[in-house]
């Protein structure tokens, strides 16, 4: 079919991108210019030079790097080797190429989950079992006329049907494919989407924006009740800086950038947002201030609805944007939070102002040990209480540590090992820590090497208080790693009839305990009560600390074997657990967003008058649903 | 794809596959069967048996290392009295009442250290040994056999280790919280702390050493004493967060003086589902536990205390001169300990525990609305399932049928062969009832009934083949009709209160039975409004869940079909021709409750002054009785219970026909509703309608 419809614009493009990168090189070179990055136009009438990296990370065409059917790379993924070892392949990770000797038993041991049985993913995706595109003639028409580039390939459109639930995941790696887009688009910049906007509501077609697709919460799934054409504006081209205010340390930013191309192109001027969900890899710009995003390192730099000076966002009835870059204003209520946490249901963000940092001269990680996750909470609470949390503070329990502890990768000399023999010896036996009660907080401290010290040595002091002993560097950095590789450990796990994903909430301190405690017990409670037939693995991290309270994240997964619908008792085990969480006092979500996952709860958080007002927002800016995505209301 | 995968997987087994029991066991209890005779309950073992054979004191030395609760725990007292002295809550209250008072902050704080003093328990595993060694050489003396059903025991041995757990055990004696103990210490249980009346207090070497076996004592009363409230729900609440030891507390408050359960009380309940419903713990077992005695200790204490007689004030002396009682027989202990009830799935869909979120958890708050109801519910199901699971004696039976002979106006008693024959057929319908009797069938009916009536000798008489009440007295030539009259009371009510114990069995047919007895007419929807009439009427005297009207009626209709007495179709309800004795006795069973209704609403019309009083109108009320009983109006001396007069008032209270005068010189002062008093009086004498009864409430 219509398989290479791109458009006439490809030629066009590549000489638009050589030029790009030619005059890239030449403007990274002379240092001590004020602007590094200067303005650009949209480059269909661009005659104006501008910078950007010619690495772009995220190509048109997905396929060419990622997995169709899990996560991130395709280069990229856990194994168990011939002899029966965990390895990660590929060279992009610190991890990669490295043998992982601990995995297996832990696999084992935790799931019952045996190399005997695998449970092997659908290896190539089946074009014939995509469902025929419905194209709206007239529309496609005329968006040929813009030039903008699209495509109603079954990859292309499968690609952008789904974000990471578990359920979406899984589907996919039996080969099911339900509602998937008719038609990608890709707009290259800002005027693009206003005329690809403005095409869909003469046409009455649905628009659903598409950044890094690493959503979890069904946002990127096509209600299957919608009957028009259900365009996926893939904002992935859109990836420029198009200028950095070193004055007033800002940058303007194409929204479809992604977090490590962003940092990436800043870092080459010497600056950052410091902005790093751990999605960073893949989301994109836009889809932060569409879902309320939350870094690793929010306590320096904010969350990023701190992060933001200005927002433009193209919606059905016209462009929506602030007529300043005043740092605050009292106008009323914000309209940026009409925008932030709209999750596609209001229109596209196009371009935004945020907030940059000098990269910091110096990065430290560090690692406590706690004899129990009661002792590191009360830690956890007393550094928040006194303000002086690092860049990252992040509490494992038990669990968790033991995890952490099995992605340790090979060590090379005996000499380390024995260092290693040696620590353990002296916090189990010398200080008596119990190693199923005992649990570690990683940080990560950044700023200048002076004040680093100073404020780990605070940091360190207020830890011993609550029986917290420095477990090195080591342990911190791993338990950072751990968050990267998550995601491609849990294909592993679905290699061996492992299910589980993660979800998270926020909740006030003196409740934290008891959420996290009620909310690991509901589950294991939750799945011998399915039938589960193994113990699951319910974990839990404080991630974020506050003034008020704290993020806290929960893994949890179980093996499957014996279970005739696994999704389903996966998912009914996943909703008995948020409701622990909201009968706890915890919030629906601290950063994943609502998306059509947790739709059900919306009202009874933010009230039916509070509905209202969303929905009376929505039924102005979008009376026709043409951003049909059904997220959040 | 997924079943491709389908390996066998029976020897996979969780870790901790003791977990699940106590949760299964917990939803059958929640939505049991309707029918009672699929009820299945667990086998007993005598642990007197054990006793008999081995030493002693041996047993009260032995090793005792109970299992513990998987969580953090505190073991020692000491330590929980300064986490509840140093806890927010506390310090909270003690705040606000220093302001409030003026009195500065360390004196209310040392006041309510004072407080946990006089509260608090101080286990000492060497009182608990002493108590194992005495209480097994009484119990030998006095029982037969303590019966105790081990499954139950087993499933308390798991459930303690997973979940803080409150043991709710019935209340008939003063018995029963040494007996706890007793059987806790010897299955090596963790040893609970009781919740125990002040009044036990007054008995100094007994007292103390109750509390070094774990009890603590609460005031009867503390209304208003913000700090009092504020220690004692702290002290509990702390002892269930850290699983310090299982609590033990009586819902019905105080011993059931006449064998019927009392109407619970919420106030600890409510203490111990609070760190559930706040998150505290992920969840709370509560285990009701049925104690059913053959032969009660206190049988004919309880029945001149009903009179009227006061109780005699707990003191160490008057404990001593019981010791006559060592020399008597008093048949077998049934213990009972039920399926844990999981105040998580209780509280499933009932309760939001959100609202709990949005104040700091350390300010006292009223319970709401919807966790007062949900509280209350969750107690009369627990009562229910004491009462479910209480033993019935054949004795109790025969007890039934005794006082319906004795009341039908056969003085002379029955003869023993038909008195058996009775007591088989209500055996029989019992059982088909769903009942939880203990008719040893592998022997002869009539030995069974013989040795029941000896053992109860002190209340009845065989002679001449002729069974009746012990009613006459040695001729003692001075005692006027009115003691005469009295001292015949005092058996008749230690005999109800045997024949109390198979009530709720019976009630609701029986309230059935009542109503098609009542009602104009056999229209269903006649019945039913009957039905509800005496189902509320009598709602303070029997455990009726609040809301189950519906159930309760459909239960009655569905017994009665059972055994045949009834044929029910869409609009009617008609008597059975083989049903007339079941429905006969199901009639009289409740007859005696209804004459004493109608007496209390009569007397209130007839013979209430202005200036009746709540305190003087148990001994007006008794007076009034006593007359028609003399002058031969009133068949039933068990109408004299105080108990029965008391639920009486509570339900005209309730219902608006009495009111209570409230403030100005006539306070306290019962102000009386004649029209409506009149009106109730009719309805329950069948000589009104329910439906004009009801309007006229209206």
């Amino acid at each position: 079919m219509a398989s290479n419809s791109c458009g006439g614009g490809s030629d066009r493009q590549m000489a638009a991108q050589h030029r790009l990168s030619v005059i890239a090189g030449h403007l990274q070179r002379p240092s001590g210019s004020n602007t590094a990055v200067l303005a650009v136009d949209c480059k269909g009438q661009g005659s104006k030079p501008f910078v950007s990296s010619e690495k772009r990370t995220v190509p048109r065409r997905r396929q060419e790097i990622m997995k169709w059917n899990g996560w991130g790379y395709s280069d990229s993924k856990f194994v168990y080797n011939k002899k029966g070892q965990a390895e990660f392949t590929g060279k992009r990770y610190k991890l990669s190429g490295m043998i992982i000797p601990g995995l297996k038993d832990w696999m084992e041991n935790t799931f019952g989950a045996t190399l005997q049985h695998k449970a092997a993913a659908t290896p190539a995706l089946n074009s014939s079992a995509v469902p025929p595109p419905t194209l709206n003639e007239a529309f496609v028409e005329e968006l040929k006329s813009t030039g903008v580039p699209f495509s109603a390939d079954a990859e292309d459109r499968v690609f952008r049907a789904h974000g990471h639930c578990l359920h979406e995941i899984f589907a996919l790696r039996e080969g099911k494919i339900g509602r998937v887009p008719d038609m990608v688009v890709w707009p290259n910049c800002h005027s693009d989407v206003v005329k690809i906007v403005e095409l869909a509501c003469k046409h009455n077609v649905c628009l659903i924006p598409y950044g890094g697709g690493t959503s979890v919460s069904s946002a990127l799934e096509c209600p299957p009740e919608e009957t028009r054409s259900i365009i996926s504006l893939d904002t992935s081209q859109m990836n420029r800086i198009l200028w950095i205010d070193e004055k007033n340390l800002t940058a303007h930013i194409e929204a479809g950038i992604i977090g490590q191309d962003l940092e990436n192109l800043l870092n080459e001027s010497g600056y950052c947002t410091g902005h790093e969900p751990d999605s960073m890899e893949f989301s994109s710009l836009g889809g932060w201030v569409a879902t309320r995003a939350s870094g690793m390192k929010k306590n320096i730099y904010g969350n990023i609805e701190d992060l933001v000076i200005r927002i433009k966002m193209v919606t059905p009835q016209g462009v929506i944007e602030k007529s300043c870059q005043g740092p605050r204003m009292s106008t009323g209520p914000d309209i940026h939070h009409f925008i932030m946490g709209s999750e596609g249901t209001l229109g596209v963000i196009t371009e935004v102002t945020m907030k940059i940092r000098p990269v910091p001269e110096y990065q430290k990680y560090g690692s406590v040990v706690f004899p129990n996750f009661e002792q590191g909470v009360a830690c956890l609470r007393e550094v928040a209480r006194q303000r002086c949390a690092p860049a990252s503070i992040r509490l494992m329990d038990n669990e968790q540590f033991k995890f952490g502890h099995a992605l340790k990768p090979q060590v090379s000399s005996i000499f380390t090992s024995f260092l290693d023999g040696l620590k353990k010896f002296y916090i189990t036996k010398f200080k008596g820590f119990d190693p199923n009660r005992l649990c570690v907080a990683t940080l990560l401290f950044e700023g200048n090497r002076e004040k680093v010290l100073q404020h780990e040595k605070q940091v360190y002091d207020i830890a011993a208080k609550f029986g917290g002993l420095a477990a090195g560097e080591d342990n911190g950095q791993r338990g950072y790693m751990l968050t990267f590789v998550i995601a491609y450990l849990r294909d592993l796990g679905m290699d061996y009839f492992v299910i589980g994903e993660s979800f998270e909430t926020s909740v006030p301190w003196d409740r934290v305990l008891d959420i996290c405690r009620n909310v690991k017990a509901r589950i294991i409670h939750e799945c011998k009560d399915k039938g589960v037939q193994f113990p699951p693995l319910s974990t839990c991290r404080v991630t974020q600390t506050y003034d008020a309270g704290a993020c806290v994240y929960f893994y949890f997964a179980f093996n499957y074997r014996g279970l005739s619908d696994p999704v389903h008792v996966y998912e009914q085990v996943e909703h008995a657990a948020r409701e622990e969480i909201l009968a706890n006092g915890g919030s629906l979500s601290h950063h994943h967003g609502v998306g059509k996952l947790r739709k059900e709860w919306m009202r009874e958080t933010v009230s039916s008058v509070g509905m209202g007002m969303l929905q009376s927002v929505k039924d102005y800016v979008d009376p026709n649903n043409i951003f049909g995505s059904r997220n959040l209301l | 794809m997924i079943s491709a995968f389908l390996a066998p997987i029976s020897d996979w087994i969780y870790l901790q596959c003791t977990f699940r029991t106590p949760v299964l066991l917990s939803r059958k209890i929640c939505c049991q069967p309707r029918d009672p005779m699929l009820k299945k309950r667990d086998d007993f073992v005598d642990v007197l048996e054990e006793r008999r054979r081995s030493s002693d004191l041996r047993y009260a030395l032995r090793c005792y290392s109970p299992v513990l609760y998987k969580g953090p725990t505190t073991s020692k007292a000491s330590e929980l009295k300064t986490m509840v002295l140093q806890s927010d809550q506390l310090h909270y209250v003690v705040n606000q009442v220093s302001r409030e008072s003026g009195v500065p902050l360390d004196d209310v704080q040392a006041e309510a250290s004072v407080i946990l003093e006089e509260m608090a328990h101080r286990l000492q595993l060497s009182t608990v040994r002493f108590f194992a060694f005495t209480l097994s050489k009484v119990f030998k003396a006095i029982f037969r056999s303590i019966c105790v059903n081990e499954e139950g025991v087993q499933r308390l041995q798991q459930v303690v280790q997973e979940h803080p757990v409150v043991l709710l055990p019935s209340h008939r004696s003063y018995m029963d919280f040494l007996l706890m103990s007793y059987l806790m210490y010897t299955y090596d249980l963790p040893l609970p702390a009781i919740a125990a009346g002040m009044d036990f207090m007054g008995m100094k070497v007994v007292g103390e050493m109750l509390r070094m076996s774990g009890a603590f004592f609460i005031r009867r009363s503390f209304g208003g004493d913000k700090l009092y409230w504020a220690v004692f729900s702290e002290y509990v609440k702390t002892m269930l967060r850290n699983g310090f030891a299982p609590l033990e507390f009586f819902l019905e408050g105080t011993r059931s003086r006449t064998s019927k359960s009392l109407t619970p009380k919420l106030g600890l309940l409510n203490i111990a589902m609070d760190p559930f419903l706040k998150g505290e713990v992920f969840d709370v077992s509560l285990v009701p536990v049925s104690i059913s005695y053959e032969r009660v200790l206190e049988e004919t204490l309880y029945a001149r205390e009903l009179l009227g007689v006061p109780k005699p004030k707990e003191s160490t002396s008057g404990l001593f001169k019981a010791r006559r009682v060592l020399s008597e027989d008093y048949g077998s202990i049934h213990v009972y300990f039920g399926p844990p009830v999981s105040v998580r799935s209780l509280a499933e869909g009932r309760v939001n525990r959100s609202q709990f979120s949005l104040t700091p958890r350390h300010i006292p708050r009223r319970p709401s609305e919807d966790v007062h109801s949900f509280v209350n519910d969750a107690a009369y199901r627990l009562v229910r399932a004491q009462e479910e699971n209480m033993v019935l004696k054949p004795w109790v039976l025969l007890a039934s049928l005794l006082l319906q002979n004795q009341a039908a106006g056969q003085n002379r008693g029955v003869p023993l062969d038909e008195l058996i024959q009775q007591a088989v057929w209500l055996r029989d319908l019992c059982r088909q009832f769903g009942a939880f009797l203990h008719w040893p069938d592998h022997i002869p009916s009539s030995e069974v009934v013989s040795s029941s009536l000896s053992l109860h000798g002190g209340l009845v008489r065989v002679s001449e083949d002729r069974v009746y009440l012990a009613l006459e007295q040695e001729p003692h030539c001075s005692l006027t009709a009115e003691e005469e009259l009295l001292s015949q009371a005092v058996v008749v009510l230690s005999c109800a209160s045997y024949r109390n114990q198979v009530l709720h069995v019976f009630l609701r047919p029986a309230l059935l039975a009542a109503a098609i007895h009542t009602a104009s007419s056999s229209q269903k929807q006649e019945v039913y409004s009957s039905f509800l009439f005496l189902r509320n009427m009598f709602s303070n005297e029997f455990i009726l869940c609040p809301g189950a009207a519906v159930q309760d009626f459909e239960e009655a209709c569905y017994l009665l079909t059972k055994v045949g007495a009834l044929h029910i179709n869409q609009h009617k309800v008609l008597t059975a021709e083989r049903g007339h004795r079941t429905l006969a006795f199901l009639t009289s069973i409740l007859d005696p409750f209804l004459q004493g209704y109608q007496m209390v609403c009569s007397f209130l019309c007839e013979d209430a002054t202005q200036a009746l009083t709540e305190r003087r109108f148990v001994p007006a009320v008794q007076a009034f009785i006593i007359k028609h009983l003399l002058k031969g109006r009133l068949r039933y001396p068990e109408v004299l219970s105080s108990d029965l007069q008391r639920n009486a008032l509570a339900a005209l209270l309730r219902l608006g026909a009495v009111q209570k005068v409230q403030g100005g010189e006539e306070s306290g002062t019962l102000k009386v509703n004649r029209i409506m008093l009149n009106s109730l009086e009719d309805t329950l004498g069948g000589r009104l309608s329910t439906q004009k009864a009801l309007r006229a409430h209206l």
